[in-house]
């Protein structure tokens, strides 16, 4: 390597096999760019996003730092996957999005992007993997090409020598005889192998940052923690940082160490699992937490307060001005027609938006109870 | 995938069988002697009695059909009843001409269609895509005898740019060859074409919105590089079926062109066949029509086979 472009160095010394790489991490070059600050991999800013004049994305700021991984909860209709894919930059045509989305090493915003620049970022320094393993590969080419096309790609591997690696990376995911799964097409795998495919894709550059959209969601139950643990395996390997959007809080609590609780298109709280799922503040995670079997296997049922949060999701655009959730919340107030300010909660390295809530009345102030 | 296709041979060569029978059904259920019908209603008794032994319509139907089968697979088709000319090498040059006529208009189709409605799809949203949407539904109205007509009118008679119609064999004039070809050949794939375009768009249009794309875009494949790298097989795989479809119409169509152009096509011998009332060779080409349909659609699930791993059978 005679030439380092600045995602180069945010990688660590160039090089495609992951061990290596990981190894050049530890015994940082004398001339690293960063001393013991924990880098951050993903910035994202003031994201909006919206369809016409329905704004379906407000105000999203958060940051991973390298090697951490963070959950992104919320019920259905909350604008996780559109978080995603505008930090992807694979939001659908139709959609605009606006603020800023900042990859380490690379000082412009993602947003506004030239599509050339994009895809040499895709695929190489973040990647993703989406819900539905059963429609996310070509059916009509073979399952091994598809691996090694991401490597060509992004000229990590000739031809043959992609072939080659591709079939490792299918026996790291897990897969047996990976030689035949690579000759095979996706039909001929079930649900759980493709998935297990998609993320020796998703893994095959070695990426900054791996998002992934309820990645077992659409699994058998009896495979769903076997795929999770193989990606958050790769991505550990990889010291790589994680989006991770889910459903459920069970695997929030075992895959993430930071977690992201959105809301009608807003971020209402963020901070370590322990704190957020624990001991929640602003009363949307409240009910979530409350409505899920993890508080519930916790504490004794007949205590908490909600079984489920009251009332559906609004479809995008109704949901109330002030405090998106006011129209649901047993403490709604007046002061709740306002925007709720963002109360940051204890200090975190990552900054205020690491951890904190935007909730007038959280839990344990005065009107509790 | 060997097994498929051999399969797929069998149910070919049943329904070519089964096809001829009722070809030869049909022609016997018309009214009317046909030793008759072909030396017309004057026709003295010997005559036709004369007619009928030299031509074994004597013999039982069975036989008939029997004799027929035979000569098609043999390619000894006898000579036409009343001008006693050989009928197999004159189907085999008139099938030369409309096969000439009916794949190259299938070609212009396909090179003009696949990349409009490509554009189309993936512009559907801007101006142009819609514009060339507009022209292609017009392009789908305007019958083949009538774009025949208007080329004929502009580009043979007003500009002199072509002959208005005949024919000369390839090996004979490549050049006169080409240019007879050129005019009836468009007027059959422009419609083809317009119609082809459509379905290529709502095929793209269908395949954009498809998972797999995206997840060829979050590989960091540009938008069109996803696309023809992961669409196109996939999109191909209705347009087959359109395909075969446009084929067996085209077959239809170039009888008609044939006449607007002049050409000693099939579709002529067919029409000229009914005319002087030669039954046997009406029913031998009508029989080669079917069968050309019927070998088009052995041919679209061949297609389909090696397009679509999913259709093949057997493990990895
Ligand atoms: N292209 C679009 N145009 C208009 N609205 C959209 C579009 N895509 C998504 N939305 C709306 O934005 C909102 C958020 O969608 P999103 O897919 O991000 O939800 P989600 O949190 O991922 O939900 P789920 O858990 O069901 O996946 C939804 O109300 C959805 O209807
Ligand atoms: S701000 Fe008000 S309405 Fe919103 S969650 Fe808090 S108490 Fe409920
Ligand atoms: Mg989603």
């Amino acid at each position: 390597m005679t030439t380092t472009t600045p995602s180069d160095r945010a990688r660590g010394q160039a090089g495609n096999n992951p061990t290596e790489r990981a190894g050049s991490r530890e015994s940082a070059p004398p001339d690293a760019p960063r001393g013991e600050d924990p880098e951050t991999v993903l910035t994202v800013e003031g994201l909006d996003v919206g369809a016409g004049t329905t704004q379906l994305l407000h105000d999203v700021t958060f940051s991973i730092q390298r090697g951490e991984r963070v959950g992104l909860i919320g019920e259905s209709g909350s604008g996780k996957s559109l978080t995603a894919l505008a930090v992807m930059g694979l939001l659908t045509e139709g959609l605009a999005a606006h603020g800023e989305v900042r990859l380490a090493g690379r000082d412009a915003s993602l947003l506004g992007a030239s599509e050339s620049r994009m895809s040499r970022i895709r695929g190489r320094d973040m990647a993703m993997i989406f819900q539905e393993p059963m429609t996310a590969l070509n059916p009509t080419m073979k399952v091994g090409r598809q691996v090694a096309e991401v490597m060509t790609q992004h000229s990590q591997a000739d031809r043959r020598s992609a072939q080659r690696k591709a079939v490792q990376l299918l026996d790291r995911v897990g897969l047996p005889d990976p030689a035949a799964v690579a000759r095979s097409y996706p039909h001929q795998l079930s649900g759980g192998q493709r998935q297990r495919v998609v993320a020796a894709i998703a893994l095959a550059n070695d990426p900054l940052l791996l998002v992934c959209d309820e990645p077992t969601t659409a699994l058998d139950v009896t495979v769903q923690a076997l795929v999770l643990d193989l990606i958050v395996s790769g991505v550990q390997e990889r010291d790589a940082a994680m989006l991770f959007i889910t459903h459920d809080l069970a695997v929030v609590a075992t895959v993430c160490e930071r977690v992201l609780v959105m809301y009608g298109g807003r971020i209402v709280e963020a901070g370590p699992v322990a704190d957020v799922l624990g001991n929640p503040q602003h009363r949307y995670t409240q009910g979530l937490v409350a409505a899920s079997d993890l508080e519930r296997s916790r504490t004794d049922p007949g205590r908490s307060p909600l079984d489920t949060i009251p009332g559906n999701v609004p479809p995008a655009g109704k949901f109330p001005d002030g405090c998106v959730f006011r129209n649901r919340c047993a403490f709604a107030t007046k002061a709740c027609e306002q925007l709720p300010p963002w109360t940051p909660r204890g200090e975190h390295p990552a900054g205020e938006h690491a951890s904190g809530y935007a909730c007038f009345h959280p839990v344990g102030s005065d009107r509790d109870e | 995938m060997l097994l498929r296709l051999a399969q797929r041979f069998l149910v070919l060569l049943a329904s070519l069988l089964a096809a001829s029978a009722l070809v030869f059904a049909f022609m016997q259920v018309l009214p009317g002697d046909p030793a008759r019908v072909a030396l017309g209603m004057n026709s003295s008794e010997e005559s036709v009695d004369q007619l009928r032994e030299q031509f074994g319509l004597d013999r039982s139907l069975i036989v008939q059909y029997a004799d027929w089968l035979r000569g098609m697979v043999t390619l000894d088709l006898g000579v036409e009843w009343v001008s006693k000319a050989e009928i197999a090498p004159q189907l085999i040059d008139r099938l030369a001409v409309t096969g000439w006529l009916v794949i190259t208009a299938m070609a212009l189709a396909l090179v003009v269609a696949v990349p409009v409605g490509t554009w189309m799809a993936v512009r559907h949203r801007h101006l142009d895509g819609v514009v060339l949407s507009a022209i292609s539904q017009i392009g789908v109205a305007v019958p083949a005898f009538l774009a025949g007509i208007i080329l004929i009118t502009y580009f043979a008679k007003r500009w002199q740019w072509f002959p208005s119609g005949g024919w000369v064999p390839p090996a004979e004039d490549p050049l006169g060859f080409l240019s007879r070809l050129a005019l009836p050949a468009v007027a059959l794939a422009l419609v083809q074409a317009s119609i082809l375009a459509r379905y290529v768009r709502s095929a793209v249009l269908e395949v954009l919105r498809e998972d797999y794309l995206r997840t060829a875009r979050a590989k960091g494949l540009r938008p069109m590089q996803a696309l023809t790298r992961h669409g196109l097989r996939n999109a191909a795989i209705p347009i087959v079926t359109v395909l075969g479809l446009q084929l067996a119409t085209l077959l239809i169509g170039a009888v008609v062109v044939e006449r607007v152009f002049v050409i000693p096509g099939l579709g002529s011998f067919l029409l000229d066949s009914v005319a002087s009332r030669e039954l046997i060779t009406v029913q031998t080409i009508v029989m080669v029509l079917v069968a050309a349909v019927l070998i088009i659609n052995f041919l679209v699930d061949a297609l389909y086979l090696a397009i679509d791993p999913r259709l093949r059978t057997g493990g990895r």
